[in-house]
């Protein structure tokens, strides 16, 4: 049995809403999950079973080899951090630390200790004595995660705890949460509905949708292998391009190009999906794009276009091209490097 | 810096307004520091007379109602008394049943809820009758608790607490429970620190309230050891009307002056939460 079992659990609330279905997943001892999706697809709710904070309607969550279904959020030993921090507004900074160990009946001298030893860690030595109204978002930030450790948890659940800062401090606190979590190494789910943070936070990365694991597996696992047209359009970003296509005897006839030779027996109406970075520009190529927009992003272009009644179709250039509105670019697709799936199912077909 | 028309308009109507409050409290006290006489023959003094401490100490330390045994001094203390015991209980029973009312989340909270509201529209007075006789079965009749239980009972501060602590994000109390708060630690830690200034703002307006209690405290108590400032102010003087004495309106504007200061006190004493509260912005 992994660290944290969680078999077939569901989550339907009063009002018959089913937020959760039957769900199981492993997660190892130390790893760094990542449940991702869009708003509404189930994943905080997944996350608060975990936490104890709702309750779990059917199936069972083991965490360290106990069952914890009716065990009391205070009891679980996991440590949260929210969306809005939840900081104490009337506790200073070091009780806010302190609160969760005081509660836990540990001694004094030993609070002190761990206190300054989290304050150190997330340098926040220098606040203890302030108020959370008092910090900026970025060092509100640290004492919520600042609580989460000093309790050395079982586990860590992070609950969108980011979505709350600016781009740039954004990407700081991404790559601080992702080294404190390899130094510290506690078991970690982190629940995000932007894909950049899952794909570089994550160990392993749950997809979900409409309350139900679409995949799971390495980041670049997923990038590379989408199982479903879901996980395909929600991973990557600028998102993929998805064409209608007739799949007929191994030969794929889309609007105006084919291609032959595809490994794959299945035959009826299927969506054709290119990733943006995954097409080169060459001569008499099998797409032929009309320009309608770049985005000059410097390192490379976004060039969006049509291609005959298909609007906004996205190509990924090197930054070096000058591309303006009203070319005409002829692209090929990078070998093998497409994915088909079946139109009404949305399941992957090659 | 030059002073707009507005702000002398302004100001006028601000110093109106301060006169309107301060000046009977002000002929009170000027009253009562001068002779009966006086005050019979040329009315109410805005001057102080030289009777300051013969008026006070009598109001203190003489002793009338009927058995002549009780001072003004007794009822001060039991006003006060009254006052605290109410002021206390109400706050802390409102604030717990608004907890209650919140956090637990049972079917009939919202029900439960009106009905307290509702009991606004039945005050002290109109269910007088049952009280007292619930009171006097109890044994309660000329005792503090007697004085003090029927009153504890407030749906205004239900209210304010329940408005107050529907305000506190759900996070709060999730991130407390995971820090292994239970609901009793939750209530201390969190609703009453975060509250402090309501709580303030509802034990002086409560203490007002039972300081101010006159109809209970006069059909409740019958042993004068029990008596009651407002009750005083009516009865402790009254045989003066009666016999050829003059009446005494220096002693009873004393006595009115020295009645003011419980709440004065409790008012100042807790001002400083107040401000504390205005000023900080801990939400």
């Amino acid at each position: 049995m992994s660290f944290l079992d969680l078999k077939n659990v569901t989550k339907i609330y009063p009002n018959g809403t089913k937020a959760v279905h039957e769900t199981s997943l492993s997660i190892n001892e130390g790893e760094f999950m990542v449940f991702v999706g869009p708003s509404g697809c189930g994943k905080s709710t997944l996350l608060r079973m975990v936490a104890g904070l709702e309750d779990i309607t059917e199936g069972d969550i083991n965490l360290d080899g106990q069952l914890i279904n009716e065990v009391d959020p205070s009891e679980r030993d996991v440590a949260m951090v929210f969306q809005n921090y939840a900081l104490y507004p009337h506790m200073n900074v070091y009780n806010n630390l302190a609160y969760g160990l005081k509660n836990r009946g540990i001694d004094k001298e030993t609070i002190e200790q761990k206190v300054n030893d989290a304050a150190k860690l997330l340098q926040i030595s220098d606040f203890l004595q302030r108020k959370p109204s008092m910090l900026s978002g970025g060092q509100r930030q640290r004492v919520a995660m600042g609580r989460a450790i000093v309790r050395n948890p079982k586990i860590f659940l992070f609950d969108e705890p980011l979505s709350n800062l600016d781009a740039k401090l954004r990407i700081q606190m991404r790559l601080e949460i992702k080294k404190l979590q390899q130094k510290v190494g506690v078991t970690s789910i982190f629940v995000t509905h932007d894909q950049v943070e899952a794909m570089t936070l994550a160990d392993r990365l749950a997809v979900i949708n409409d309350g139900i694991i679409e995949q799971l597996g390495t980041p670049i696992e997923i990038y590379n292998n989408p199982k479903s047209l879901f996980v395909a359009g929600f991973i990557g970003s600028p998102q993929m391009n998805f064409l209608d296509a007739n799949l007929n005897n191994k030969t794929l006839s889309a609007e105006n190009f084919e291609i032959k030779n595809i490994e794959s027996d299945y035959n009826g109406e299927v969506t054709l999906g290119i990733r943006p970075e995954h097409l080169i520009e060459t001569e008499n190529g099998l797409i032929n794009l009309k320009v309608e927009l770049v985005e000059q992003l410097g390192s490379d272009n976004l060039v969006y276009g049509q291609i005959k009644n298909i609007k906004d179709f996205c190509y990924r250039s090197p930054g070096n091209q000058t591309i303006k509105k009203g070319d005409n670019l002829s692209l090929n697709i990078e070998e093998n490097k497409y994915y088909i799936f079946d139109k009404s199912t949305g399941k992957r077909v090659n | 810096m030059k002073i707009k028309p507005l702000q002398i308009v302004a100001h006028i109507i601000l110093i109106i307004g301060v006169l309107l409050m301060v000046l009977p409290i002000w002929i009170s006290f000027a009253s009562s520091t001068h002779e009966n006489v006086s005050i019979l023959t040329e009315g109410m003094r805005f001057t102080l007379g030289d009777q300051f401490s013969r008026n006070y100490n009598e109001v203190l330390n003489e002793k009338g109602g009927w058995s002549e045994e009780v001072t003004a001094a007794k009822m001060f203390i039991n006003s006060f008394i009254m006052a605290l015991g109410i002021a206390t209980l109400k706050v802390a029973i409102s604030a717990m049943s608004a907890y209650a009312l919140v956090y637990y989340r049972f079917k009939l909270a919202v029900p439960i809820f009106w009905l307290i509201f509702i009991t606004l529209l039945v005050p002290l007075e109109v269910r007088i009758f049952p009280s007292y006789k619930i009171v006097s079965d109890l044994g309660l009749t000329n005792s503090y608790t007697g004085l003090i239980l029927p009153l504890v009972a407030s749906a205004t501060a239900t209210f304010f607490f329940r408005q107050f602590y529907k305000t506190i994000p759900d996070e709060l109390l999730e991130s407390a429970k995971l820090d292994g708060a239970n609901a009793w630690s939750f209530f201390i830690d969190f609703l009453v620190p975060l509250s402090k200034t309501m709580i303030a703002a509802m034990f002086i307006f409560m203490f007002v309230y039972g300081y101010s209690q006159y109809l209970w405290p006069l059909i409740m108590t019958t042993a004068e050891e029990y008596w009651t400032v407002v009750m005083g102010m009516k009865i402790i003087y009254t045989e003066s009307y009666e016999g050829v004495a003059l009446p005494r309106t220096a002693e009873r504007f004393a006595y009115i002056i020295l009645s003011m200061i419980p709440p004065v006190l409790v008012v100042v004493f807790l001002q400083k939460w107040f401000i504390k509260g205005l000023i900080q912005t801990e939400k």
